[in-house]
């Protein structure tokens, strides 16, 4: 390593450890100070593009400080991100909770500037164990269940990538982490995708995000919403660009996600299913693999994380403040949440990619992407997203938390309140980054990865096209909003397959192989039990008369003739015994002349 | 002031009202004035207020699938896993 290249995951990981140790007074600032080390080594490294961090062990070398746009974009945000996440859980006495926020943001960014296979599985691994205690953190019985759905879901994942990684360095004997052969993919090249894109929750392997994220803490939702995901887009574009598949996935996912968030009753819920439905205009942009591609998924992620953040930060303000996160819980809040209800508006409408926010200068680059590549299909689908996107998050989740029937119970109605000075500072930055970054254009785009490419968003007809969309959603919400009320549901995923298929393994357990079992236990005392008591019986009688026989009469024939010996050889006249010695003496010395 | 400002709003909805459907009517006919040689297809070209249409019947779309769907099974009661 050299001197001038400090790990940000070495930074945050330090941070974490030390944390414990850090009390009092000191806490808080120790808490800002940390992650803006992080964000401040990150931005010097971006000014020091190379390679750094390179050890050798064994057979391998190990590269930890890979330092390009691509990385650099990402790892920007991702330390941004985790100074205003760090902010929004200031409050939380909890350090066990800071410091698995802290190792998650460790693995994300060590992930992020790795260069082998080996580096990132090493923090991919760390990023999935570290998220799944700010699951637990919540101590209940739900999220303990979650967390252990959680992290058995990434542990597959992560195996899968590790076979898939460990084939194709059997294959080519390269461990360095790149564009992969994706015009003509091997075994291995599937493995590492679908390892990969388990994380960015590509369905069929996307179930654990909405279940997770509902049941997180307030503060660890937040930082899960912004990490696994994005750090997963990053991985793909590094290794999957333009991999058709994943365009088709990316479409799948967008559709999926968003019907899903229109159904969904639980606050959280619905807006794990909204990342679903965003990162796959992401992994569509992966599938079409151009460089205005690439620059979108790079852009929309950026954006995404600070928007999606705000929108879990004013949901987790909600839920610290009522305990409840069900939308038939809740309503008519914005008497009581007036700045949570502004700071949720800014993020839905950054989502729904509203003129001068953040989404809209990102996600219009993906959709033009798709145009350019001729896939109108792909294209028009993603606007049929960004209308349903608009139809969620923009619409019924600011109507139904804030303004429809008020549902509250007594007690909920009274504790409601806008959260504490940490909580709006954090969504402060989070609702200004949203706006700064949909109408100062050089502040995202200067940092893309790929510099040949320009793109305009803000032209007449693109305007034109997004305002006509988001007025005519919003029309056909006011009409049709009967048929998208929250009801005391949940909607059932494919999750099912292995929850029900765990339950069905417990029975299977519990019934057949354990009366297959008592069965073996019975025939075992029948047979087994009788015969070994009847073998031992003999045996015993045999050890006891035959062998201790033989050995005591060994033992009385030695006696007796040890005796008698003693008897003849030592009488006690000294006489006597010289004569026998020399005799002795003399038959041993004649023995060995003559032999 | 925040909730003085939609309280104030709330009591004047049907002014609200209107005037939304004066900005869409706005938007609409403002869309027929702009240039669209950087439309994606012709049906855009062709068609007025294309992206209006889309936009509506697009959300009805979406609200009929995702009721559908629901009602296909997908939606039940909550303690569906703890039975």
């Amino acid at each position: 390593m050299t001197t001038s290249f400090i790990h940000p995951a070495f930074i945050m990981i330090l941070g974490a450890v030390l944390l414990p140790f850090v009390r009092g007074p000191f806490r808080k600032p120790f808490l800002f100070l940390i992650p803006l080390l992080a964000f401040i080594d990150v931005v010097y490294l971006s000014q020091h593009p190379g390679t750094y961090g390179v050890y050798q062990f064994m057979d391998w070398e190990l590269t930890f400080g890979r330092v390009d746009r691509l990385s650099m974009i990402f790892g920007f945000i991702m330390a941004l991100m985790a100074i205003i996440g760090t902010i929004y859980g200031m409050h939380v006495e909890d350090e066990w909770q800071h410091m698995a926020a802290w190792f998650y943001v460790a693995g994300s960014l060590g992930a992020i500037y790795a260069a082998d296979y080996i580096v990132l599985f090493l923090f991919w691994e760390m990023m999935a164990f570290a998220s799944t205690f700010l699951i637990w953190a919540r101590k209940d019985e739900e999220s303990l269940a979650a967390g252990y759905r959680y992290i058995l879901v990434h542990t597959f994942g992560g195996v899968v990538l590790l076979i898939g990684f460990v084939l194709r360095y059997q294959a080519t004997g390269d461990l360095s982490f790149g564009q992969l052969n994706v015009q003509s993919p091997e075994l291995y090249t599937w493995l590492i995708m679908i390892g990969l894109m388990l994380n960015a929750a590509v369905p069929p392997l996307h179930s654990w995000l909405p279940d997770a994220y509902s049941k997180a803490t307030a503060v660890g939702a937040v930082f899960m919403c912004a990490f696994t995901t994005k750090t997963a887009v990053y991985t793909l574009i590094r290794s999957c660009s333009g991999f058709d598949v994943l365009i088709y996935l990316g479409i799948i996912m967008a559709i999926y996600g968003i019907i899903y968030a229109i159904m969904e009753n639980d606050v959280r819920r619905l807006l794990g299913w909204e990342i679903v439905s965003q990162v796959g205009y992401m992994v569509t942009a992966v599938g079409i693999g151009s460089s205005l591609a690439v620059n979108g998924a790079c852009a929309h992620a950026f954006a995404h994380i600070l928007y999606k953040g705000l929108l879990f930060m004013g949901a987790g303000a909600i839920l610290h403040a009522t305990g409840k996160q069900k939308l038939t819980e809740l309503g008519g809040l914005y008497k009581k949440m007036p700045l949570t209800l502004i700071f949720m508006l800014i993020g839905g409408l950054a989502v729904s990619g509203l003129p001068l926010m953040s989404g809209f200068v990102s996600k219009s680059m993906i959709i033009t992407a798709a145009f350019e590549s001729h896939l109108l299909w792909a294209g028009f689908a993603l606007i049929l997203v960004s209308a349903g996107t608009f139809l969620a998050a923009g619409l019924r989740l600011p109507y139904l938390l804030f303004f429809s029937t008020n549902n509250c119970s007594e007690e909920t109605w009274e504790k409601a309140k806008d959260p504490s000075w940490n909580m709006t500072l954090a969504m402060v930055i989070g609702g200004f980054l949203c706006i700064l970054i949909g109408c100062y254009l050089p502040f995202l785009y200067n940092m893309l990865p790929n510099t040949e490419v320009a793109y305009h968003p803000y032209g007449a007809y693109h305007l034109s096209e997004t305002l006509q969309i988001m007025a005519f959603t919003g029309l056909a919400f006011f009409y049709l909003r009967k048929y998208v009320m929250p009801k005391n549901t949940i909607s059932l995923d494919l999750d099912w397959f292995y929850r029900k298929g765990g339950r069905a393994f417990l029975w299977t357990v519990k019934n057949p192989l354990q009366w297959f079992d008592t069965a073996i236990s019975n025939a075992y005392k029948v047979v087994g039990i009788s015969t070994l008591m009847t073998t031992s019986a003999f045996w015993s009688w045999f050890d006891w008369n035959v062998i201790d026989g033989i050995v005591d009469g060994i033992a009385r024939c030695v006696r007796a003739i040890g005796g008698r010996t003693a008897l003849v050889l030592q009488r006690g006249q000294i006489q006597q015994t010289i004569y026998y010695t020399v005799s002795f003496a003399a038959v041993i010395l004649i023995a060995y002349v003559w032999l | 002031m925040i909730v003085n400002f939609i309280d104030y709003l709330r009591e004047r909805l049907q002014a609200v009202i209107y005037c939304c459907y004066g900005v869409m009517t706005f938007i609409v006919i403002w869309s027929l004035t702009v240039d669209t040689s950087h439309a994606h297809t012709w049906a855009e070209k062709m068609i007025p207020g294309f992206w209006s249409l889309f936009g509506l019947c697009g959300c009805a779309i979406i609200i009929m699938v995702a009721r559908w769907f629901g009602k296909g099974g997908i939606m039940t009661q909550e303690d569906y896993y703890d039975n």
